[in-house]
């Protein structure tokens, strides 16, 4: 069996499968609001591709990282709504 | 900025029609590299389940890095910013690379179209979903309606009941006479019509034509849709929607490519009208994974002089081009789509931008300069594939970055806009 990975989302901690993305463990989790669009309403992924920028989230102090472009890794730090 | 080894070809997408370019392009003797932003080569239809890939798919790509392929994954074509030369942002920040010849084999995207509550969170691409699916998200228990138009609704659908979603409508803008003759036609493509009929048997009960949906509820997330068959409002967690596909295109268009109804121009060859860039799959004309796989061929023989090779399969390539025609003609986006924004729905999902603002100005340029529609990150990708279908605008100008990069890696590219911006 391959080994499951440990991350962090808005502080708490969350187990996923290796090649989960960080949007889909984020949706998982029951957060569905990733950013806070101009106008502040909350907006979450449209494109799984990398194209819309909706899933953009803070990860490992770094914002406005596309989260359907990026897979877990151990240790990770994700924040959202930012 | 690091400088990667030079290849003789060096491809751009590691979708279907990419992975096929490389191997012909190995077939001529020639080095290949081939770069994909995404974590795992294979595009979108390929793209990998949690990181694994379907088996065939991998050991395509074995063989390929066993013979020296090398790919760059995680790795965007940022800039084009010579003759030769392109700039990639990848895990270790940008570099340059140098090509003989490049092809582009950059697919496509879905296109999206504006309607009350499309920017809901839950309201996804259909594509887009799978995506997500295949990257770890868990559908099952969830009810889903997905819409919009093209055989991908039933793929996705079909994928979606498999892992444990209860698919509650497929609604296909379509009408229905279209998909019928669509159907019969299909006769000549058997292997498509084998791949049609055990999606319908698995889903088909669930699909309407003539069907779309007209706004999707809820505060703070998706809620409900209501599709104009429906009287009443259908609940759902998550609503999958798009309208076929939009050829990516910008990075064609950076190096100065020509074209034609917004795709890119090439001849029978895939030669563009750029010297020594090629260009394969769905920015040339949305035909599916076939079409694309055909034209990576011919694209990789083609760009290294094997012309002989590539003559042999040209008839295929046309028999898949009538295909992609009987695609277009039957899927075609009916005129109602056009009035289901109201004024204030949003156009430009990056910058919340109003249908009434962006549409005060006259054609996309316009509409940027005076509302920033467009002028968000995703610079126009989704709000200006929208407007060509809403208001017939204009391909806008591409600039590089293709995508934002931190502004040190831009400095870092060029010293004296260091010296500028100090
Ligand atoms: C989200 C989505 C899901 C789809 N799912 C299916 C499906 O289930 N079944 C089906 O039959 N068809 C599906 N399609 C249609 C599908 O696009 C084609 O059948 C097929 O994948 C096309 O192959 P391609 O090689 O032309 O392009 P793609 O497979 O799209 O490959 C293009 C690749 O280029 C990369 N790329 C683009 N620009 C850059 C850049 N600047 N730098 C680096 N890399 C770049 C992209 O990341 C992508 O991996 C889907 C399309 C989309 C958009
Ligand atoms: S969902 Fe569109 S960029 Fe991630």
């Amino acid at each position: 069996m391959t080994e499951l990975i440990h991350i962090l989302i808005n502080g708490h901690a969350v187990t996923v499968k290796p090649g989960t993305s960080i949007a889909a463990a984020v949706l998982n989790a029951g957060t569905t609001a990733f950013r806070k669009s101009v106008s502040h309403v909350p907006r979450g992924p449209v494109c799984g591709m990398g194209v819309c920028f909706e899933c953009r989230v803070k990860i490992d102090g770094i914002e406005h990282q596309r989260s359907c472009m990026v897979l877990c890794s151990e240790g990770m730090v994700i924040e959202t709504d930012v | 900025m690091s400088d990667l080894t030079p290849k003789q070809i060096w491809i751009v997408g590691a979708g279907p029609a990419g992975i096929a370019a490389a191997e012909a392009a190995l077939e001529s003797g020639a080095t290949v590299g081939v770069i994909d932003e995404n974590p795992a080569p294979g595009g979108q239809i390929y793209r990998a389940l949690l990181g694994v890939m379907k088996p065939e798919i991998q050991s395509r790509v074995d063989a390929l890095h066993a013979k020296g392929v090398l790919f760059l994954n995680q790795t965007t074509v940022i800039d084009a910013p010579a003759v030769g030369e392109l700039t990639v942002k990848g895990p270790n920040g940008p570099e340059r690379l140098r090509y003989e010849s490049l092809i582009l084999a950059t697919g496509a995207r879905e296109l999206f179209l504006p309607f009350p509550g499309w920017t809901l969170p839950n309201v996804m691409g259909v594509g887009g979903l799978q995506a997500l699916v295949k990257s770890g998200l868990d559908v099952s228990g969830k009810r889903i309606v997905v819409s919009g138009t093209g055989p991908l609704l039933l793929a996705v659908g079909a994928y979606l009941k498999q892992k444990g979603a209860k698919v509650v409508r497929i609604a296909e803008q379509a009408p229905a006479q279209r998909i019928r003759e669509f159907t019969q036609r299909l006769v000549g493509y058997p292997y498509k019509l084998g791949q049609g009929i055990p999606l319908m048997l698995s889903i088909g009960a669930t699909v309407r034509t003539s069907a779309w949906v007209e706004r999707a509820n809820g505060s703070h997330v998706l809620e409900s849709v209501k599709i104009n068959s429906h009287q009443e409002p259908i609940r759902c967690d998550y609503l999958a929607c798009a309208y076929g596909f939009e050829p990516n295109v910008e990075l064609a268009t950076l190096l100065g490519c020509e074209l034609h109804r917004g795709f890119v121009e090439v001849d029978e060859t895939l030669r563009t009208s750029v010297p020594y860039v090629w260009c394969a799959g769905e920015p040339t004309g949305i035909g599916g994974i076939d079409l694309s796989e055909i034209e990576g061929k011919i694209a990789g023989y083609c760009a290294t002089g094997n012309e002989k090779a590539a003559q042999r399969l040209m008839p295929t390539r046309a028999r898949w081009m009538r295909f992609a025609a009987m695609l277009e003609v039957t899927y075609a986006l009916r005129d109602e789509l056009k009035t289901l924004p109201n004024p204030e729905t949003i156009l430009c999902r990056c910058e919340d931008v109003s249908i009434e603002q962006a549409t005060e100005w006259n054609g996309s340029r316009a509409a940027k300069l005076h509302s920033r529609c467009g002028m968000g990150p995703c610079q126009g990708r989704i709000c200006g594939a929208a407007g060509r279908f809403l208001y017939g605008w204009e391909h806008g100008t591409v600039r590089a970055p293709l995508v934002p990069v931190p502004l040190s890696d831009l400095t870092e590219r060029d010293p004296e806009l260091t010296n500028h911006t100090n």
